[in-house]
């Protein structure tokens, strides 16, 4: 419980039943300070439930949590004004203009300091780029505005985590392109980035962390290689001669090798070595028109870890 | 919704001025009659007239607002991580709706007295006990009545905090407390509830013509001062209690 944790979200065993059944099972989360750590998992997973429980809008049905080295939910007015966060959308009031919207968050906070406000909340606003915005009512904005909105309302004050679920909903590609490279400098300031998302390329652009959840249960966390080095390394052969190169590739020990889209594909060992398979196959007079190495990406390990399915999980 | 408040004085004043039967004394709803010899009673009807339904309405609309609102805009969730402890977001609610109260009571008397000195003749005015009072008394009665009347809303603002907690949809708090207010005064006029009547929090609502006596009866005001604090401990209580305890997933 010192704030010398190295965590700065840490969960044992998180649980949330709702009716009977478990929207979150036995969680155990470390998501290590400094870090940008990306939450993935098919939409229903519990994800959110998770943020609100990790926030104390939300009582959970067991587990411990732990926020900056406190513990949750008995410590919020301690550690809630150094986390900003986005839950599930941003939300404002729509007859109140953007800037007004802001200032009016800020006082409800009661450690924030008045003679800064407004200066606090115009540096919000430029640095999601919304300062021509300002004056306009929060109600006339558009989607991506009202993002832009709400990540500036995580950021009125310095904070020491950023909790945000996904952050670049609704933004067109410049948006998000700025989203990430304003996460990639909040990181380099010290500040922890906890954000959810379903896009794995936004994972793997950003993050230095991730974990994947799948119907309450946590699958896997760690280091972005770490993570990658879980999925299969695959070698795709174009041959002319399917049968024979089969027989090749199981002489050499590989297993299951099946024929996809044209081409003979097998999962090997990382460090394989195509040379001597393509040495073998020139051996045996097998035509080779292509043979190439597929490194294991994160989509990949998610769609394997996940299902392909298109139904939601629950 | 000020405005609207302040409109039915002058709604009233204005129709009354513009009939051209005259009531005989005695005649038609308390006080209408007298508005004619006497702007000052303009108020008096007024508050009259609004109290049952309104008024209430009023009430209902800012009571019911203050939580199912945030909760129902998304709000809700980023005032509470502020942080904002849901206690003192009740407070803090409940307070901003007794602002209304005094506001939306004021502003019904001092529109009355305003549209009653423009189109009535002004002067002492005769009180219910007979006695005849100045013009400056009858604004101090006028301010009493105003207060009065904010308490008797006390109450009420109270149960619509609480059923705020309940839901996310703000017109559906705003109805509820509604519909207590008119199952409140029913109740009250049905002699076969009369054991319940002065716990009833509409019970004392009509007695602000007590403070147009002479001299002003001070007993019903004391009961429905307690009586409202008795609605506010209560509903209060349940508020938190139900605020607290419940996840907000809204």
């Amino acid at each position: 419980m010192s704030p010398e944790s190295p965590y700065a979200i840490e969960t044992t065993g998180l649980t949330k039943t709702f009716s009977g059944h478990d929207a979150v099972s036995g969680l155990s989360l470390r998501v290590p300070r400094g870090s940008v750590f990306g939450f993935l998992g098919p939409n229903g997973c519990g994800k959110t439930t998770t943020i609100r429980m990790l926030l104390g809008l939300a009582e959970p049905s067991s587990g411990q949590i732990t926020l900056l080295g406190q513990s949750m939910p008995s410590s919020r007015e301690a550690v809630l004004p150094k986390v900003g966060a986005l839950v599930e959308g941003p939300a404002f009031y729509p007859y109140l203009p953007g800037r007004a919207n802001l200032i009016r968050m800020d006082s409800a906070d009661r450690h924030a300091d008045a003679s800064t406000r407004a200066k606090r909340v115009d540096a919000a606003l430029a640095r999601v780029g919304l300062s021509n915005a300002a004056r306009k009512k929060a109600g006339q904005y558009s989607l991506g505005m009202k993002q832009r909105l709400g990540l500036a309302n995580a950021l009125l004050k310095p904070r020491e985590l950023l909790i945000l679920d996904e952050p670049t909903n609704g933004l067109d590609p410049q948006g998000t392109r700025e989203v990430r490279n304003l996460i990639r400098q909040l990181a380099s300031e010290g500040i922890t980035v906890f954000l959810s998302s379903h896009l794995l390329v936004e994972i793997e652009q950003v993050c230095s962390h991730a974990a994947v959840m799948n119907a309450g249960k946590l699958l896997i966390q760690g280091s972005l290689p770490d993570l990658r080095a879980q999925g299969s390394t695959r070698v795709v052969l174009e041959v002319d001669d399917i049968a024979a190169a089969t027989e090749v590739l199981s002489g050499l020990g590989v297993k299951a090798p099946h024929v996809s889209k044209g081409g003979l594909v097998a999962e090997v060992v990382p460090d394989f070595d195509t040379a001597a398979l393509t040495a073998l196959l020139v051996k045996k007079k097998i035509g080779v028109k292509e043979i190439r190495m597929e490194r294991p990406s994160l989509e990949d390990y998610f769609v394997e870890m996940t299902g392909e399915g298109f139904d939601v999980v629950r | 919704m000020l405005a609207a408040i302040a409109m039915i004085p002058i709604v009233l004043a204005l129709a009354v001025e513009l009939s051209s039967e005259r009531l005989a004394p005695g005649e038609g709803p308390p006080f209408l009659d007298r508005v004619t010899q006497n702007g000052l009673f303009t108020g008096f009807t007024a508050m009259l007239l609004a109290l049952p339904l309104f008024l209430p309405l009023t009430m209902s609309v800012v009571s019911g607002d203050t939580i199912a609102g945030e909760a129902g805009q998304g709000t809700l969730r980023y005032l509470l991580i502020a942080p904002v402890s849901r206690l003192r977001l009740l407070v803090v609610k409940y307070l901003g709706t007794l602002a209304f109260a005094i506001a939306g009571t004021f502003t019904l008397m001092i529109a009355g007295a305003v549209i009653g000195a423009i189109l009535f003749p002004i002067g002492p005015v005769t009180l219910l006990s007979g006695d005849v009072i100045g013009v400056g008394e009858a604004v101090w009665r006028m301010t009493l009545v105003a207060f009065y009347t904010s308490i008797s809303m006390t109450g009420m603002l109270a149960v619509g905090l609480f059923i705020s907690t309940l839901t996310t949809i703000p017109v559906g708090a705003m109805t509820g407390v509604l519909v207590t207010s008119g199952v409140s005064q029913i109740l009250d006029n049905l002699p076969q509830f009369e054991a319940i009547h002065p716990w009833l929090f509409t019970h004392y609502w009509l007695d602000f013509a007590d403070i147009l006596r002479q001299p002003i009866e001070l007993s019903s005001m004391g009961s429905n001062a307690l009586l409202q604090l008795g609605y506010v401990a209560v509903f209060g209580s349940l508020a938190y209690g139900r605020l607290a305890s419940k996840d907000i997933l809204s």
